[in-house]
């Protein structure tokens, strides 16, 4: 049923701290790695060693550059997948029934036996979380690792989503929303936790955690360091040859 | 957006398809018998032709009857269970007037409205979408309406009906170009709302997650030239509007005269079509920094 429903009982998510992330890409890798080895139709990569190679990926990181109206500017990585959407709209556009939000923990998934590939639900998210793979020509999405944080054969620890587990700087988060004491809840309070593209009306649950200002270089100039003025130019005016050539030089 | 040919084929013909049996089923030309066959035959090539083409863009076509189940939530749903309601009763009400000679008015309503129903829904599907701007306006389910009316009114032989819906399309398609020009700026989302960083410099996209392209780089970020778009929009103008008025305004009228009208209306029609959809920007595009 494409509909979606009116309330979910719990709302699992991300939240994502562009503070820490350092741009490793490894929660990319990890993604790619378990969603192609398990649930579902495998992520392809087409002309994987040729030279205009191409995959599908349902974690991508970018890298923004950030200027400041003064200081320094800021690079800031910036991991982006499906979002979970409270009202999302690539649910409710789906023809046959593929798409749906799970009641139970509001995870928005794709049944892959039911997607004639009309790349419509493509269409209809804002932020490109879903890539029609070129191989089984069916959507592919974030599952949020449901097939590991369900899964009682796993290590309890193993038991959340393969982007969270791996990431080294510990900028991804994985919990519950909806509960108000959960580890992410409390992040996304203490942190001022965004939507992306609120005016989309989208209502996304994982939660972005703004950077915290970082560079203070460009403050207090004139007073870098104490050994600076030892550091300052001892010759001035260059002497012997290379003193005669530059005012050669000048004089032409 | 990537103006896939197989849907700007669907959308250009299923409509005058779809067009012109609304104006059979109200009964314009009144024809019965062979003149009906000739009508119907033409109006099913386009309305079918262009119904089948659309599948050709499907991933996995041999599970499209699947989509007629959510039309409680899905225009796409809707706009094929319309085509088909649309579809089985104007076949009844051709078969009176080709068979019996008989024309079955109320019969012939339901399928003109569910004509215009199917192209109502197939318009809606693009209109919908809040994350292309360019589509999200009232101003598409008119534009593609009265195409689908003109196109219909122009194969069904009404010229002077011809001559003021294609005069009404040309004018909704010029305001829907200038409004679409400035439709994702008016949206409100930039680079800033899609990264939240705006309220602390300027944005820029520094580095692309990856070196080579993807999916949603190649149907989402087609950029079409400004110099060829404006150059597009007047030769998609001239050969659906101006020529085919001018054509149609000839005296004395004459078929010949009226299939160079509807080669040069379908033609612009084309063109009009694939701006439609190489014009429009996705937003994220603005994640690649495309916009």
């Amino acid at each position: 049923m494409t509909t979606l429903p009116k309330s979910t009982d719990r709302k699992l998510g991300l939240v994502i701290d562009l503070d820490t992330c350092v741009g490793c890409h490894a929660c990319v890798i990890s993604c790619k790695g378990w969603n192609t080895e398990n649930y579902g139709a495998p992520l392809s990569d087409t002309d994987a060693y040729g030279s205009d190679p191409s995959g599908t990926f349902l974690n991508r990181v970018h890298s923004y550059e950030v200027q400041p109206e003064q200081g320094e500017a800021q690079l800031i990585h910036f991991p982006k997948s499906c979002l979970h959407c409270d009202d999302a709209p690539c649910v409710t556009v789906c023809p046959t029934g593929a798409s749906y939000k799970r009641v139970e923990d509001g995870i928005v998934l794709v049944n892959e036996s039911d997607c004639i590939g009309c790349g419509l639900c493509a269409w209809a998210c804002p932020y490109g979380a879903r890539e029609m793979d070129a191989v089984e020509k069916v959507m592919k999405k974030c599952t949020l690792c449901v097939d590991r944080i369900y899964n009682e054969n796993l290590p309890e620890e193993d038991r959340e989503p393969a982007c969270v587990r791996t990431c080294p700087a510990g900028a991804r988060h994985f919990g519950d929303f909806a509960d108000p004491d959960s580890n992410v809840s409390k992040l996304t309070a203490e942190r001022g936790g965004m939507d992306l593209m609120p005016e989309q009306g989208t209502k996304p649950v994982n939660q972005y955690l703004p950077p915290r200002p970082k560079d203070t270089l460009s403050e207090g100039a004139g007073d870098i360091d104490i050994l600076a003025p030892y550091l300052e130019p001892v010759a001035q005016e260059a002497k012997g040859f290379l003193g005669w050539l530059d005012k050669t030089l000048e004089k032409l | 957006m990537h103006p896939a040919p197989s849907v700007i084929f669907f959308t250009v013909f299923s409509g005058i398809g779809f067009g012109l049996l609304t104006f059979l089923g109200l009964g314009y030309p009144a024809v019965t018998g062979w003149m009906a066959f000739a009508f119907f035959v033409i109006a099913y090539l386009c309305a079918v032709g262009g119904l089948i083409s659309s599948t050709f863009h499907l991933g996995r076509p041999e599970r499209a009857m699947k989509a007629f189940t959510q039309w409680r939530s899905s225009w796409l749903s809707r706009e094929g269970v319309c085509a088909v309601i649309a579809l089985i009763v104007m076949a009844l009400y051709g078969m009176g007037l080709v068979f019996f000679g008989q024309r079955w008015g109320l019969l012939g309503l339901i399928g003109a409205i569910f004509s215009l129903l199917t192209v109502f829904t197939t318009s809606m599907i693009y209109t919908q979408l809040k994350s292309i701007p360019r589509w999200n306006s009232p101003l598409t389910p008119a534009m593609f309406l009265s195409f689908s009316m003109a196109g219909g009114a122009l194969l069904a032989g009404q010229v002077r009906w011809a001559m003021a819906l294609i005069a009404i399309s040309g004018v909704i398609q010029v305001v829907l170009w200038v409004q679409g020009d400035g439709a994702l700026k008016n949206s409100g989302t930039t680079l800033a709302t899609a990264t939240g960083l705006g309220n602390r410099g300027s944005v820029r996209a520094f580095e692309p997650p990856h070196t080579g392209t993807n999916y949603l780089l190649r149907e989402f970020a087609f950029v079409v030239g400004r110099k060829h778009s404006m150059k597009l929009r007047i030769i998609s103008f001239v050969l659906m509007v101006v020529l085919p008025v001018l054509l149609l305004a000839a005296a004395p009228f004459s078929h010949g005269l009226a299939l160079l009208a509807v080669i040069s209306h379908v033609a612009g029609a084309l063109a009009s079509r694939w701006l439609f959809f190489a014009e429009a920007e996705h937003v994220v595009g603005l994640y690649y920094g495309k916009r």
